[in-house]
């Protein structure tokens, strides 16, 4: 009978009666990529557009995104959904901060992205000043399909980062420019 | 009454003995946001509590100040219409069309019947929109989800209606200035018949749910109160004012974009409580329907924007033939137009009140002051108020019934 | 609409207060008079309690600046809505920039506090007997009033934006 329903890719390893050998960099990675726990803050209208792809018409929660999580401790990625004014800049920052690694950043939205349509004295121009960001989701605001694609970049990105990304000196001095230890 | 009320004036009657007698280091600081998932939006609150009791809150805003009105005075007129999408952003249609209805005012345009009911028929569209989302987040708050899941849906289905009107789901940017951009095709017209026909079931089904669940009554009866003296002199305008027994409606008492002609109640609750602010946004979504049957079934024939050249860009192919259009559409791309100097104030019924523009105009290419009176701004001053005295829980409550949006709330 | 005439409530006004109204005008039907800025408290008591118009209902408080004024460059303008009779009223008050300070109306509409903060943290304008003015939507260390017409929309601080590319 057939079925829509997908079964995740095995990566490459050796397989045999009741074994399987591959690497622990995939394993983690599959692991992470298909379970991504969001910290979805949520300023203004792109917020509205998240709360539509949480809902069942787009359905985030089939990637994986079940369990979304207000705590920063128990989250893996933050989707900064809408604009950062530079009063919240200082929130957003300790938000990100108190998160464990490993951690990415989406930045949803034209405004989380660049400012957007708002170039002001008020509004911060990209959350990239104040925290790394790993994928930009362009739009004013963006379907909901373009925040799912842009998780799924995060998903890809998760499946193959090596289990060392998060000690190495590159990742060390990309957090020092942000201020960050 | 229920138990579990008694249960409560009890605590609080017997905290506030206690109150009397202890100092102010006794109390709690808890601090509520900026980032909060039950505060719907980012604004803060400080709250002073007694054990379980609040007895005083310190409010911070501003936290999504984007400068809007500083923006307006550097855009040229029709340029402020995506900035007003973002103001109430749950029903951005009825903010759009309130900044047209403005300018309209200012160069003295009259707006044909059609584009005036077809006007209608997109802001009762919006005000179904928003009040969803208003009810259905009362009741995720109270951990009803079922209702947030099921009614989420129809949002979608408004969606699919905006999209077929102006390309976009949430910040419409619809309408222009002198009427609208193009003619409802039929796909618009089955939409929204589509709609009409379904939603009543899934709304009747939703009410079932939640308006008379012995639960959710027992969570938000008498919480957050506010009665309607004080409402008015804090200047409450919307469904919250209606709740607490006031019926102003800028619909009925300022009647803009043909509203006369339509026959509808405005609901009016007597206590002022979350559970009175409910019903009349659930209300107000029955007489919504009702405005947007009428004005399918009376549709006048016509065109669909007015006369004003200076404004509504004309025809692509009057552009490409005539000398004249070519010259309308570089001026008003180019932002050349003449405004006549002056300053107008009107008003709409926004999903959440009174949403005013005030219009200074000195005959330039932007407004020399634009001032929105945004609705949430207003009534958000009195939330200390309202919950002076009530639970943790009942505040979280108060703030999600009165719809609190932080883009109208910072603009 | 109503029954009392914008002409009757401006040649009341003008009866009651005439020396300190500068101007009355009725733009766009909406009867507007400019007040000499140290009267307003009076006139919005006036206002309330008058039998026969009953301004209870404070719609808006905002403000603006005109630099070419010289000795009223910022003003203050008040929108009042009588709900009995559905009847808007606009008062206009202007003050110096050297001394821009003008009473208070929370103690008759409790509406106008966050409203006059916002003037305050847009323009500068003192609201004396106010109870807590401070900045209420910009950050509260900044040093200027943005909306004044001196000042640019976009940040001065930025290093990123080539001015060439923007039109600058």
């Amino acid at each position: 009978m057939s079925t829509n329903i997908n079964i995740v890719q095995a990566p490459a390893g050796v397989e045999g009666p009741g074994f399987f050998a591959t690497s622990i960099d995939k394993m983690v990675g599959l692991a992470r990529a298909n379970s991504l726990w969001p910290l979805p803050f949520a300023t203004s209208c792109c917020g509205i557009e998240f709360m539509a792809t949480m809902g069942s018409n787009y359905d985030l929660a089939r990637f994986g995104s079940e369990r979304i999580s207000f705590s920063p401790r128990q989250a893996d990625v933050l989707l900064v959904a809408g604009t950062i004014a530079k009063k919240m800049g200082p929130v957003l920052k300790q938000v990100y901060l108190q998160m464990a690694e490993p951690r990415w950043v989406i930045a949803i939205g034209a405004c989380a992205s660049s400012g957007g349509i708002f170039d002001t004295y008020s509004v911060l121009q990209g959350i990239d000043k104040i925290i790394p960001v790993d994928v930009y989701v362009p739009g004013c605001p963006p379907r909901p399909e373009q925040i799912i694609d842009g998780v799924m970049k995060v998903q890809e990105l998760a499946k193959h980062e090596s289990t060392t990304r998060r000690n190495s000196p590159e990742y060390k001095e990309l957090l020092a420019s942000y201020g960050i230890e | 009454m229920s138990n579990i009320t008694e249960i409560n004036n009890e605590i609080a009657e017997h905290h506030s003995t206690l109150a009397n007698q202890s100092t102010d280091e006794d109390y709690t600081i808890l601090n509520l946001g900026p980032t909060h998932p039950a505060t719907h939006g980012i604004f803060q609150n400080i709250l002073k509590m007694d054990g379980e009791i609040i007895k005083d809150a310190e409010q911070t805003i501003g936290y999504i100040h984007r400068a809007f009105e500083k923006i307006a005075e550097h855009r040229p007129f029709y340029q402020v219409t995506p900035l007003t999408d973002r103001l109430n952003y749950c029903s951005s249609p009825i903010n759009n069309m309130g900044w047209h209805m403005t300018v309209e005012k200012l160069i003295g345009a009259s707006i044909p019947k059609r584009a005036q009911y077809m006007r209608v028929i997109i802001m009762e569209l919006a005000r179904i929109a928003d009040h969803i989302i208003c009810n259905t987040i009362i009741g995720a708050d109270t951990g009803a989800l079922t209702g947030f899941t099921y009614m989420f849906q129809w949002r979608e289905k408004i969606y699919d209606i905006y999209e077929q009107i102006c390309g976009a789901r949430l910040t419409t940017n619809i309408g222009r200035i002198g009427g609208l951009e193009r003619d409802f095709n039929d796909e618009v017209y089955k939409k929204i018949k589509e709609f009409l026909r379904d939603f009543p079931k899934a709304l009747t089904e939703f009410t079932a749910l939640l308006e008379r669940n012995r639960i959710f009554m027992d969570r938000i009866v008498n919480v957050g109160g506010i009665s309607g003296e004080r409402a008015l002199a804090y200047g409450f305008t919307g469904p919250n004012l209606r709740a607490a027994g006031i019926d102003y409606d800028v619909r009925v008492m300022n009647p803009y974009s043909s509203y006369e002609d339509f026959e509808f109640a405005i609901p009016i609750g007597t206590s002022g409580d979350t559970y009175d602010r409910f019903r009349v946004r659930q209300e107000e979504m029955w007489e919504s329907m009702k405005i947007i049957q009428q004005a399918l079934d009376n549709m006048p024939h016509g065109k669909y924007f007015a006369d004003v050249p200076e404004f509504y860009l004309p025809q692509k192919e009057d552009v490409y033939t005539s000398m004249e259009s070519l010259i309308w559409h570089f001026k008003i791309v180019m932002g050349e137009t003449d405004v006549p100097k002056g300053e107008v104030y009107h008003s709409v019924e926004g999903g959440n009140g009174e949403l005013g523009f005030y219009l200074v105009s000195d005959g330039g290419r932007s407004a020399y002051r634009l001032h929105f009176r945004r609705p949430c701004f207003i009534y958000y001053q009195a939330y200390p108020e309202m919950i002076k005295g009530s639970m943790l829980s009942d505040a979280i409550l108060t703030m999600s019934s009165m719809n609190v949006i932080a883009g109208e709330l910072d603009a | 609409m109503s029954e009392i005439t914008n002409e009757h409530l401006l040649s009341r006004l003008r009866a009651q207060f005439g020396e300190f109204i500068y101007n009355e005008s009725t733009p766009y039907e909406l009867a507007t008079i400019v007040l000499r800025k140290d009267k307003i408290t009076e006139v919005l008591h006036w206002l309330y309690n008058d039998p026969e118009f009953k301004f209870q209902f404070l719609t808006d408080v905002c403000g603006i600046h005109f630099p070419e004024a010289k000795g009223a460059e910022l003003g203050i303008i008040y929108h009042l809505h009588s709900l009995a009779n559905n009847l808007r009223l606009r008062i206009k008050c202007f003050v110096p920039v050297e001394n821009p300070s003008i009473a208070t109306i929370t103690s008759i509409f409790p509406a106008a506090n966050w409203q006059e903060r916002e003037t305050f943290d847009f323009y500068g304008i003192l609201f004396e007997g106010h109870p807590d003015l401070r900045r209420i939507l910009n950050v509260e260390e900044m040093d200027y009033f943005p909306l004044r017409k001196e000042y640019p929309l976009e940040d001065g601080t930025r290093t990123d934006k080539e001015d060439q590319y923007f039109g600058r």
